[in-house]
């Protein structure tokens, strides 16, 4: 079982994440060059935080356009893992494997906190370790992080579990105050139709030590590793 | 010719203008004159504060590198060095918040990574005017945003920082940007060219005719033409600058070059001047392969352009492909622009013409130095007579607007803004005293703070240095750290000014003095003067950066109380002391008196018990009164623990309730403890002769203060914390927003 960590001019997340991955999960993890056409047998693919070629355009809008993009789609039209974090996340949203666009954040400011999520769908192969209205504690840093979807998307990922994580407050409540960054349906993370591809804007490899002040995020990481397994 | 209009545009004197004749050897031609006029100004020569600086204690068993370089470095152990220092942004900042700040960023981040360490943290000082002006709130918006845009993009966490607030801030707001990076002691890069043959590149950005003058723009003051300095502000790609941050890392991981310096002040002609005057050697350089961004631009120009994210590298010359393939990997250019000749000249050419040559030591290292005139600061103030300040008759009121002011409340608002996590190693959150940092692969800890106070410098200039290290030094005790280097600002007024010259002398004295004492060195810093506007100078800013070392992260300490019942000790004592007080400013509207009195050995002796007791684990909490006096300092260690512990202190009597509430008496630290430890912590202090007493409990939902059982306040802890919570967001409340708690 192997991750690859794909490295953007620009990605700034990407050592944390094969930090994270190879020191606290402890799997090997190759550092995967945007400019390759190589996923050098990764079983799942993570698509770090950053600023990708600096965001000056939308967020994650010329990443999308990398070499080692068409292996990325190719691996997730085949059933491939992958997963975006924050910028990872807009770059997936670029690429139209999962639906929506971000807007800026309701506050219209950067935002960097630790959040609380809860945990919408424990089924999915990126939370099966978790359990359903689980609150986990992760941190966010992003100015553009305000999911937005028309109502045909919402209503269809609404109803297929493509939900994963939702802004909630610290009892697992859905309020205004909680949802930070003024996402539609508060989603923090969701699928593709066939779920093996997700996006989420919380930080699960700044949450896995407890030095960082939360170990929620392993169970993201943790629930991959059972999906391969099995 | 050079006549004295020419002169006085380039701002250098008739006297500094004969000198470059005879160094020069003939009149220097308008290029040659602009190389001198930049390198010769105050911002890169230093040339009225060597004299004074020389009197900062420098060396160190561990200090790898002192002043003289970008920046300083300290051996941490393990194989491993802490490479830190802070730099001044003040002008550009105020002409264009944004950028100024931004740029700022960029450039203490080159001066950290040219040397071969990968920058880990950020922090800055700022000083505004107050927020209900307008104007002052539109500029600490764009600095917070600069700030925010350039290191989030990069990815270097800003852990921390301080913010205060002054009119005399108002038209020099002041941007000083702290960074440190970790690096392998054999790794280490300095700004050198070393033997002639070996090839110059310059790599990064393209050159444009942004930042011209920038540091000579830097070594004047304000008038009334501010706004048409606003070309001179340099524009910041932070994108640009971590391809380069990659780029560079890994040539000098890979040991491809021999030398390296970063093009930010005077650009270009600092770094073919300064590279080979530290290796006794020349370059020629031929200016029409610099890379540039626009047709038509003049060597001077070229040569004077501050245009960022750009650096200069020597190597050897059968390297040359490889680092070129290096950078190529990163998308940016490495131009082999000339190369480093044996005759300790700089020559460049252009279009086949000789259009420079001139000796390098002559612009780098014989700018006359001057020992401009000071007046001694008037006789310092007698201490505040308290009694003419009468006692407000409402106690929680008063508590209620300190907590709300701008330079006492919470700065989330601020450090939200800032991603202060990314790289993963930030273990406390910002707002605390201090910013601590784990290091990866070890159990060691780095913590590091920024402090100083403008007010007390402008009332009690040596006190106000003694302060500035005094109060970082006990900040990293708090945490459990001790001190291993200083980094510092100097932020002053116009230095032809004898008092501002008067002011200055003292400071760097008080400064002196409290680092010998700790037996810390300083590292380098900066200074920045000329922070006048319309002939008004800012308070003397000391700004202090002092970095220390955990040597174990498990036993760090935090400012929030940690449970209910815990007993609540001052070690110190409060004295009669309201000069300068931030009571006396918001209460009272006055900033005059003397400020806090600093005994450096009672300090140390404080520090040392803290340190000790952390140590032994004797302590659960810990923080130092410093703005808003005892009062506000126990109100914030029940706001940063959880759930809003209160706590009930019983003040003794023998001062007025407001000192003992409210007077920043130094040398002071408030720790909680244990019930079982209590007697273990005051026996410690004892044997330091420190004075030390149990002086409360933590626990119930209310901020308690009594006075010998008679109640003084009384305040919900809730209702506290949202005052302080919000009072800076509701000066930026968009309409119809409700801004969110923690």
């Amino acid at each position: 079982m192997k991750f690859g960590v794909v490295v953007f001019p620009g990605s700034n997340c990407d050592f944390d994440t094969v930090h994270a991955l190879r020191e606290v999960i402890g799997r090997p993890t190759e550092i995967l060059w945007h400019k390759d056409h190589d996923l050098r047998g990764a079983d799942c693919v993570v698509l770090p935080g950053g600023f990708s070629y600096g965001d000056y355009l939308r967020s994650g809008a010329i990443a999308r356009f990398s070499p080692l993009m068409q292996e990325v789609r190719e691996f997730a039209e085949k059933g491939g893992l992958v997963l975006g974090i924050c910028n990872g996340f807009q770059v997936l949203l670029e690429l139209g494997l999962l639906p929506g666009a971000m807007l800026r954040n309701k506050g219209l400011k950067f935002l960097c906190r630790f959040v609380t999520v809860r945990v919408e769908n424990a089924g999915t192969r990126f939370t099966n370790a978790g359990r359903k209205g689980q609150v986990l504690r992760m941190p966010i840093a992003h100015f553009d992080g305000n999911y937005y979807a028309d109502p045909a998307v919402l209503e269809d990922i609404e109803r297929n579990g493509r939900i994963v994580f939702r802004y909630c407050d610290p009892d697992g409540r859905l309020t205004d105050e909680a949802n930070v960054n003024g996402s539609l349906h508060a989603i923090a993370g969701l699928t593709n139709a066939r779920g093996n591809v997700m996006g989420m804007m919380p930080h699960p490899e700044r949450a896995s030590e407890a030095i960082l002040g939360s170990t929620d995020g392993r169970i993201v990481f943790e629930s991959l590793l059972r999906a391969i397994a099995s | 010719m050079i006549d004295p209009n020419i002169l006085s545009r380039h701002n250098l004197t008739p006297e500094e203008y004969d000198l470059i004749v005879r160094l020069v050897g003939r009149e220097p031609n308008l290029t040659e004159l602009g190389i001198f006029s930049a390198m010769w100004s105050e911002h890169c020569s230093y040339k009225s504060s060597k004299i004074h600086l020389k009197k900062l204690p420098t060396g160190g068993k561990n200090v790898v590198q002192g002043p003289g370089e970008n920046a300083g470095i300290i051996d941490i152990g393990d194989g491993r060095v802490v490479v830190f220092k802070i730099e001044s942004h003040n002008h550009p900042s105020f002409i264009e918040p944004f950028q100024g700040a931004a740029t700022g960023v960029g450039g203490i981040l080159r001066d950290i990574f040219t040397m071969g360490a990968r920058p880990i943290a950020l922090m800055d000082s700022l000083r505004f005017g107050p927020l209900e002006n307008p104007r002052n709130r539109s500029i600490m918006d764009g600095v917070v945003a600069g700030i925010s845009a350039y290191g989030n993009a990069i990815g270097v966490p800003t852990v921390g920082g301080e913010v205060y607030f002054g009119e005399v801030y108002s038209l020099n707001p002041l941007v000083n940007v702290f960074c440190l990076g970790l690096a392998d002691k054999d790794k280490i890069f300095y700004a050198r060219t070393e033997d002639a043959g070996n090839a110059v590149l310059y790599v990064g950005a393209k050159t444009g005719r942004d930042g011209i003058h920038g540091a000579s723009m830097a070594s004047q003051e304000f008038g009334e033409d501010t706004e048409t300095k606003r070309p001179n502000v340099q524009v910041g790609d932070p994108f640009k600058e971590k391809l380069l941050l990659e780029a560079c890392l890994e040539v000098m991981d890979r040991h491809l070059i021999v030398g390296i310096q970063d093009m930010g002040a005077a650009g270009l002609t600092c770094s073919t001047t300064e590279m080979p005057a530290k290796s006794g050697r020349g370059v020629e350089i031929d200016l029409g392969l610099v890379p540039q961004r626009e047709a038509g631009m003049t060597p001077d120009e070229i040569m004077l352009s501050e245009s960022q994210e750009r650096m200069l590298i020597a190597c050897k010359p059968e390297r040359v492909e490889e680092v070129q393939a290096a950078f190529a990997k990163w998308d940016l250019d490495a131009v082999a622009i000339g190369r480093v000749t044996g005759d300790g000249r700089l020559r460049c050419r252009f279009h086949g013409e000789i259009v420079v040559d001139v000796p390098v030591s002559a612009v780098v290292d014989l700018c006359p130095m001057y020992k401009r005139p000071y007046e001694a600061p008037e006789a310092a103030p007698r201490p505040t007579e308290t009694g003419r300040y009468p006692l407000p008759a409402d106690w929680n009121g008063t508590l209620k607007r300190l907590l709300a002011s701008s330079t006492i409340a919470e700065k989330e608002w601020i450090y939200r803004q800032y991603d202060h996590m990314v790289q993963t190693n930030t273990a406390h959150l910002p707002g605390a005293g201090a910013a601590v940092l784990r290091i990866k692969g070890s159990s060691k800890g780095l913590v590091m703070t920024l402090d100083g106070n403008g007010l007390y410098a402008h009332l009690d200039p040596r006190t106000g240095g003694m302060i500035a290290v005094a109060e970082a030094c006990r900040n990293l005790a708090c945490v459990g750290a001790r001190p291993v280097g200083v980094t510092n600002c100097l932020n002053f007024g116009n230095p032809e000014k004898p008092e501002v010259m008067g002011q200055f002398k003292e400071v760097v004295e008080g400064i002196s003095e409290a680092c010998r004492t700790f037996e810390i060195p300083v590292t380098g810093g900066n200074v920045s003067f000329y922070n006048d506007t319309e002939g008004v100078s800012i308070y003397p800013t000391p700004v202090l950066g002092i970095v220390g070392l955990l040597d174990d992260m498990a036993k760090a300490v935090t400012p929030g109380f940690k449970a209910e019942g815990e007993a609540i000790i001052l070690l110190g004592e409060t004295r009669d002391e309201l000069g300068g007080t931030e009571y006396l400013k918001v209460i009272h509207g006055r900033e005059e008196g003397a400020p806090p009195g600093l005994d450096l050995e009672r300090e140390r002796a404080v520090q040392e018990t803290c340190l000790e007791a952390v140590g032994l684990g004797l302590v659960r909490s810990a923080h130092d009164p410093s703005e808003g006096g005892l009062a506000v300092c126990a109100a914030e260690c029940a706001f940063h623990g959880p759930g809003g512990i209160g706590f009930a202190i019983d003040l003794q009597g023998g001062h007025r309730p407001d000192v003992l509430l409210f007077a920043e008496s130094q040398s002071r630290i408030l720790v909680t403890s244990k019930q079982e430890d209590i007697a273990k912590v005051l026996d410690l202090a004892k044997e330091r002769g420190v004075p030390a007493a149990v002086i409360g409990r933590t626990g119930g939902a209310s901020l308690k203060f009594s006075l010998e059982g008679r109640t003084l306040i009384d305040l919900p802890a809730a209702e506290a914390k949202t005052i302080w919570m919000n009072a800076i967001p509701e000066y930026f409340k968009i309409s119809g927003e409700t801004e969110n708690g923690r």
